[in-house]
């Protein structure tokens, strides 16, 4: 569905000179400084993932969506999307395709989403039954019929970009790119819109790329995750493999029945590589890096060894993760 | 397609009823414009009767006929396409199945229809109480100004379009858009006739697009380009267009692949 291979973009920035003379001087002559906002990219997507492009601010994310809506032409590599070329083929590949910005509004300001949805569906060709039946739905499951009929300028924020889903998915596109959709709403609408589209995907198959700065989204809606750094993609992977190569890994708190020395539980374990700390008389911290190998083995063997009277796991969560890549992102690169 | 544009020209027409001061304020605008024109020549004339093979009423009527036109082929295309460039909402027309500056066209249309329908000519049956002032008698001459018209138009927005794909090089280009409107205002013979130019700058219009915006179509409602002439005269325009189109293919195709958005 899509298939990206050594995609790239340059652009050319204006030096300014320094000082009075300089700003003359760039009358004249200008420098410039060419910077690869995305640099050889290439990742492919089956028809029907749901998955999360992340990264810091001019990591190129946003460049990267641009480039696969077909409104950036690159400078290099190839891509392929829905069988379209984007930036060749543009005005036959949008019509496979639905957009959110989550900063910019695709409704008319003066007018009823109602009369925008009524002129995206002339822009689209939207005819007949079948079209009405699936705005209705549309309408209903994103609980907009309230306020259809309002000028845009005097909705909420939140009323606002369930209006904008719902004028992206006018069209019935097979492919939907939400570029942070969610910043800025509260945690109800933001609950309402991941539930629509999880419920999009699943009856529909539709294939959703998100790029969020919001963890919560990831983990709601998201298996894939795509990590870009400076240009580059640095993690192309399920969100449970993240968690292991930059999560803290898995700690595991035990609760003994009799008190237990840090040094007991470690005789027992022997070289396995992983940290013990004591909690208090009674209960001690394992902190153990790779999860899925070690920690079956570390539970039955702690359980069979000791009188053990609880067990609490503690899993990092993705924003420690994202967190992680952010802070080591030096080290990050020399990996990746 | 039709259908689309059509619908584009319908939702121009809406945002622009949806603010009901620049309607009432566009017509009084129009005939103040008229009027300070119409007492304006009044003064250069003086006592004379005749100025460049024109009498005074000719004048005043070209003036009225002049501001008619503008108000069908003026549009801000340009302004809009700058706007659109530098806060990043370009993106957003760049993800529709659609020709940017097609649509672009189509919102002028819609504009100008609207302009000329409630602007113009309440202020022309306004304007004809006061004005010694004719209107075509046959329907030919009511056909030919028309067409001419909106070839006016097309010409016009063709220019704009021009100025305006200008910002994706130049990210800021007030300056040329508004020498442009000057140049346009002047070189169109909307503030001069172009009869009152010296004979070598005549010479010179007659290589440049700009009479053929205002000019040609006030001279056919006026009379004074009859119908054996008209034809020729709308030829001129059809091969304005035609050439006017090349530039702006040309440097879209450039745009396309330098554009940058602003903004995320």
């Amino acid at each position: 569905m899509i298939e990206i291979k050594g995609l790239e973009k340059e652009f050319r920035i204006h030096q300014a000179r320094p000082g009075l003379a300089g700003a003359f001087r760039d009358l004249f002559n200008r420098e410039y400084k060419t910077v690869k906002a995305v640099d050889d990219i290439s990742f492919q997507v089956e028809a029907g993932e749901i998955f999360a492009l992340i990264g810091e601010n001019g990591a190129g994310k946003s460049t990267t969506i641009k480039m696969m809506t077909g409104i950036l032409t690159p400078s290099g590599g190839e891509m392929k999307i829905n069988g379209f070329v984007p930036y060749k083929q543009r005005e036959e590949y949008v019509k496979s395709i639905g957009v959110v910005f989550g900063q910019r509004s695709q409704l008319w300001w003066d007018l009823s989403p109602l009369e925008s949805f009524r002129l995206l569906k002339s822009v689209y060709k939207v005819e007949g039954k079948e079209g009405d039946a699936w705005l209705d739905r549309l309408v209903e499951e994103l609980e907009i019929n309230s306020f259809v009929s309002q000028p845009v300028r005097k909705l909420s924020l939140g009323q606002r970009m369930r209006c904008e889903v719902a004028a992206s998915l006018i069209h019935r596109p097979q492919l939907l790119f939400l570029d942070e959709p969610t910043v800025g709403l509260d945690v109800l609408v933001k609950q309402k819109i991941r539930e629509f589209l999880r419920n999009l995907n699943e009856t529909e198959k539709m294939t959703v790329l998100l790029t969020t700065h919001d963890v919560s989204d990831i983990e709601a809606l998201c298996k894939r995750v795509l990590v870009m750094d400076k240009g580059k993609l640095i993690f192309d992977g399920l969100l449970a493999d993240l968690r292991e190569k930059w999560g803290n890994g898995t700690e595991v708190v035990f609760q003994f029945k009799a008190k237990t020395t840090v040094e007991q539980v470690r005789a027992v374990l022997g070289d396995m590589p992983c940290e013990l700390s004591r909690e208090n008389e009674y209960s001690i911290r394992i902190k153990i890096q790779r999860s899925q190998e070690m920690l079956p083995y570390v539970l039955s063997t702690v359980m069979s060894s000791f009188d053990v009277s609880d067990v609490k796991m503690v899993e990092t969560n993705t924003e420690d993760i994202v967190r992680n890549i952010y802070s080591t992102k030096d080290e990050v690169v020399a990996h990746g | 397609m039709g259908k689309l544009y059509l619908e584009l020209i319908r939702i121009r027409f809406l945002t622009m009823l949806a603010y009901r001061v620049n309607y009432y304020s566009g017509i009084i605008i129009y005939n103040i414009n008229i009027g300070a024109y119409y007492f304006l020549w009044g003064a250069i004339y003086g006592g004379q009767k005749n100025l460049a093979g024109m009498t005074v009423e000719q004048m005043t009527a070209y003036v009225a006929i002049a501001w008619m036109s503008r108000a069908f082929y003026f549009n801000n295309i340009d302004q809009e396409i700058a706007q659109e460039v530098r806060d990043g909402k370009v993106a957003i027309e760049m993800i529709r199945p659609y020709n940017y500056l097609t649509v672009k066209a189509a919102q002028a249309l819609g504009e100008g229809i609207f302009r000329f329908l409630v602007f113009a000519l309440p202020g022309m049956i306004l304007v004809s109480f006061f004005l010694p002032f004719s209107f075509p008698s046959t329907w030919g001459a009511w056909g030919n100004y028309l067409t001419s018209l909106l070839l006016a138009f097309v010409i016009n927005t063709e220019i704009n379009l021009l100025t305006g794909v200008l910002t994706f090089f130049l990210f800021r280009n007030e300056g040329i858009m508004f020498a442009k409107r000057v140049v346009v205002d002047l070189l169109s013979g909307l503030i001069l006739p172009i009869s009152f130019f010296p004979i070598w700058a005549q010479a010179i219009m007659n290589y440049l697009p700009f009479q053929a915006i205002n000019y040609y179509p006030s001279m056919i409602f006026a009379g004074a380009v009859g119908p054996e002439k008209a034809g020729e005269v709308i030829l001129l325009q059809i091969i304005w267009v035609v050439i006017l189109l090349l530039p702006i293919s040309l440097l879209w195709r450039l745009a396309r692949r330098k554009m940058i958005v602003q903004g995320g």
